[in-house]
């Protein structure tokens, strides 16, 4: 499936990359269509996020009044940021490997990755219960429907992040992956790094950037 | 017979039907052709929604339909010729033609290239079925402004339904800009240099560019309105702290650059036929190049002109950004009177209907170039000028485009001509029935007739001219009749087109029409932007 498995035969699920006048090397065609579909997912979040800026902007005072005392780094929230930061490091890792044909530290370091992706969406499961308890709900303000909506689709991509680095896993455990062929590793970890750096903004934003004060 | 022992000597292979095999199919020229199909279905529905709107205008007071019907039919009128006619119409010639004009064997994600076509349907079936809930369709208007699209003023299911549809389009979109970005780059053959390759290519390249960066922000919007009318989302709400302008900000941020989205690969159309058929090069080949790379880039600083009257946007900036995007516009307007100059022009269809989206589109340009300064917008913001000018551009631009691609490329897609003298009675047809409706509409908007109005007073004095913008209306869809006959007899007994009935200069027509499964056999030496000219005339030009 690479360019760069171009002098090899075919690969029979995708005849037509096999067939490419132009497979010169450089990067490869599954590649490149990830980056390319990460470039829109970035516009979708940075359509999130100048939402989230233009009504913080509009509003008196941010946090809302009543809604000051919400979001905290601790107990929840930081930590989870530390478990999908790490993440992103141990998905590299298995690349790092996979690249020098090492298919036991491959597997090794992507079963953390996924582990620690799981325990990321549970945390944020729990920190979505507690919130909601306490009252700050998608419909109970600005601030509930920002706050869920970012989170809620970061979540739901890295639920997505989840679901392909288990099929990867899967298909490196029975073997299909090797330091020449690994297009789709390489894929997802590129988008488990996008999923990474979306938090870390998302983190810094929701939860670092210190309030406005009501001057009304 | 010979053939019944060749078939004996042939590995048997599993034998399907021709609909199984169009159904399940990743070859980038069934896709198109499928693209080009559904486009011109929800062309059809899309034009017989116009119908009903000018039926109910042609006269003073309501004899058709009530608001709320009207209402409908004007949104799913403009919802179905935006999202699921021009904008698909236009990626399936892109995805007919780009792989053949490059050279390569397919697009570089054959099975999303069938996954980006199968959502279009689904997802005009989505929005459609939205006549069919309580509450009816969507009836906000195409662009969906809050608050009048939000919960609270059409609670019914048919506006969640054309969310969800645009959000599926969208997406479509997306993978089809992704698989058309990767294709131009990774899959070009050899000696296909970026500045050989030909201009219908580069505006696939730059409009894909477009669809990447600004079509995401719409399904962002998409989504905050979807949570806004059904779980309480405040995004556009000024009572739970939102702000109702974000929304025509996100949605203008799409929906400009969506104009180039729905020009570009136009003009890349009207740039193959042109030189074809003027038997000259391009003019200015590099030069309309950046100018297209200019109108892309440009297209995402001018959204808020949509928005002079909201009171809420920087006036000075937006208005100067859209003058300027006048300018690369008039580069490619001078590129093709500069071709046709002194140029051996022979007056076949597809040069008639390009002929005819230069005139049409020229109105259309220099009618909304006035809006760029901001006292003429405000007066004539939301009138029917505004109605005027979106049609001379996208009807009398995109869609004579269209048709200069369909008269230019069916025998490439069928192996069979259509008939000249039918499509010039249908473009004779289209170019009055056309400006019959919408000429009038300039008039109609300088004397203050809003636009989106299902009544007006008898005394308002814009009778006459509703009436004849109604006549108008119906002159282009008898113009359609020719068209759909000459479709249906041309497939049937149309002369075989021969591979390259036009004598035209780039890749698709070196193979066969239609062509093989992966296209070529042996390609022609590239040398030039017209390789097949090249090799017809026996000499490498260079360039």
């Amino acid at each position: 499936m690479t360019a760069d498995s171009q002098a090899l035969t075919p690969v029979e699920h995708s005849p037509v990359s096999g067939l490419a006048h132009d497979a010169r090397g450089g990067i490869s065609n599954p590649v490149l269509g990830m980056l390319l579909f990460l470039v829109s997912e970035v516009m979708f979040f940075a359509g999130l996020f100048a939402a989230y800026f233009n009504v913080r902007a509009a509003a008196p005072e941010w946090p809302p009044a009543g809604y000051q005392d919400f979001l905290h780094v601790l107990p929840l929230a930081g930590p989870a940021t530390a478990i999908l930061v790490l993440s992103s490091f141990t998905c590299q890792f298995a690349v790092w490997a996979i690249r020098r044909d090492d298919r036991a530290g491959f597997v090794r370091n992507l079963t953390v990755t996924l582990a620690l992706g799981i325990v990321f969406l549970i945390i944020q499961g729990t920190d979505y219960i507690v919130l909601w308890t306490e009252g700050l709900t998608l419909d109970s303000g600005i601030y509930g429907t920002t706050f869920y909506t970012m989170t809620g689709f970061h979540g739901a991509h890295v639920l997505g992040g989840v679901i392909m680095l288990s099929v990867v896993l899967y298909r490196g455990m029975v073997g299909q992956f090797s330091a020449r062929h690994h297009d789709a590793v390489e894929a997802a970890s590129l988008y488990w790094h996008f999923v990474d750096v979306v938090w870390i903004a998302l983190f810094t934003t929701l939860y670092l950037l210190p309030g406005t004060q009501g001057g009304g | 017979m010979a053939t019944t022992a060749l078939d004996h000597a042939a590995p048997r292979y599993r034998t399907r039907s021709a609909l199984y095999d169009w159904l399940t199919t990743t070859d980038h020229k069934k896709i198109g052709i499928m693209y080009v199909i559904n486009s011109f279905i929800f062309f059809f529905i899309g034009g017989l929604l116009a119908l009903g709107v000018r039926a109910e205008l042609a006269q003073p007071g309501l004899q058709f339909m009530d608001e709320s019907t009207y209402n409908q039919l004007f949104t799913m009128h403009a919802s179905a010729m935006l999202f699921l006619f021009v904008i698909p119409m236009l990626a399936g010639f892109g995805n007919y033609a780009v792989p053949l004009m490059i050279g390569a064997p397919d697009m570089a994600f054959p099975r999303i290239n069938a996954l980006s076509f199968w959502m279009l349907p689904l997802g005009g079936i989505l929005i459609c079925s939205g006549f069919l809930v309580g509450g009816g369709a969507a009836q906000s208007g195409w662009t969906e402004y809050p608050p009048l699209s939000g919960a609270a003023f059409n609670p019914g299911s048919g506006t969640d339904l054309w969310l969800m549809a645009v959000t599926l389009i969208g997406t479509s979109s997306i993978l089809g800009a992704v698989n058309f970005i990767a294709t131009i780059f990774k899959m070009r053959a050899p000696g296909m240099t970026l500045f050989r390759m030909p201009i219908m290519v580069w505006t696939m390249l730059v409009t894909s560019v477009l669809v990447l960066l600004a079509t995401p922000v719409l399904t962002s919007g998409l989504m905050m309105l979807f949570i806004d009318r059904n779980y309480g989302g405040g995004f556009f709400d000024p009572a739970s702290g939102g702000v109702v302008v974000l929304w025509q900000n996100i949605f203008w941020f799409y929906s400009h650059p969506a104009v180039y989205i729905m020009i570009l690969p136009a003009m890349g159309i009207i740039s193959e036929v042109l030189p074809v058929f003027s038997r000259k090069p391009l003019f200015g080949y590099k030069a309309f190049i950046f100018a297209t790379a200019a109108i892309g880039a440009l297209g995402f600083s001018v959204w808020a002109h949509h928005m002079f009257t909201t009171g809420q946007v920087f006036l000075p900036f937006f208005s100067l950004m859209t003058f300027l995007i006048a300018v690369p516009t008039g580069v490619k307007m001078f590129n093709w009177i500069a071709t046709m100059y002194k140029g051996q022009l022979t007056f076949q269809t597809p040069l008639i209907y390009s002929l005819g989206f230069l005139t049409m589109f020229l109105i259309g340009g220099i009618n909304g170039a006035f809006h760029a300064a901001v006292p003429v917008d405000f007066a004539l913001h939301d009138t029917y000028y505004v109605v005027a000018h979106i049609h001379y551009v996208l009807f009398g631009g995109s869609v004579f485009a269209v048709f200069a691609g369909i008269f230019y490329w069916f025998p490439k897609m069928t192996g069979r001509m259509l008939n000249e003298t039918l499509g010039k009675v249908q473009f004779v047809l289209l170019f009055i029935g056309f400006n019959l409706t919408f000429f009038p509409m300039h008039q109609l908007g300088l004397s203050g007739m809003p636009r989106r109005i299902a009544d007006y007073s008898s005394s308002a004095g814009w009778t006459d001219l509703n009436l004849v913008a109604t006549i108008g209306g119906f002159i282009i869809a008898i113009g359609l009749l020719p068209f759909l006959f000459n479709v249906f007899i041309s497939l049937r007994n149309g002369k075989p087109a021969g591979d390259d009935p036009w004598e035209a200069n780039t890749l698709e027509w070196a193979t066969t029409s239609p062509p093989p499964p992966y296209n070529f056999d042996h390609l022609p030496e590239i040398r030039s932007e017209r390789p097949v000219f090249d090799a017809r005339h026996g000499a490498a030009t260079g360039h």
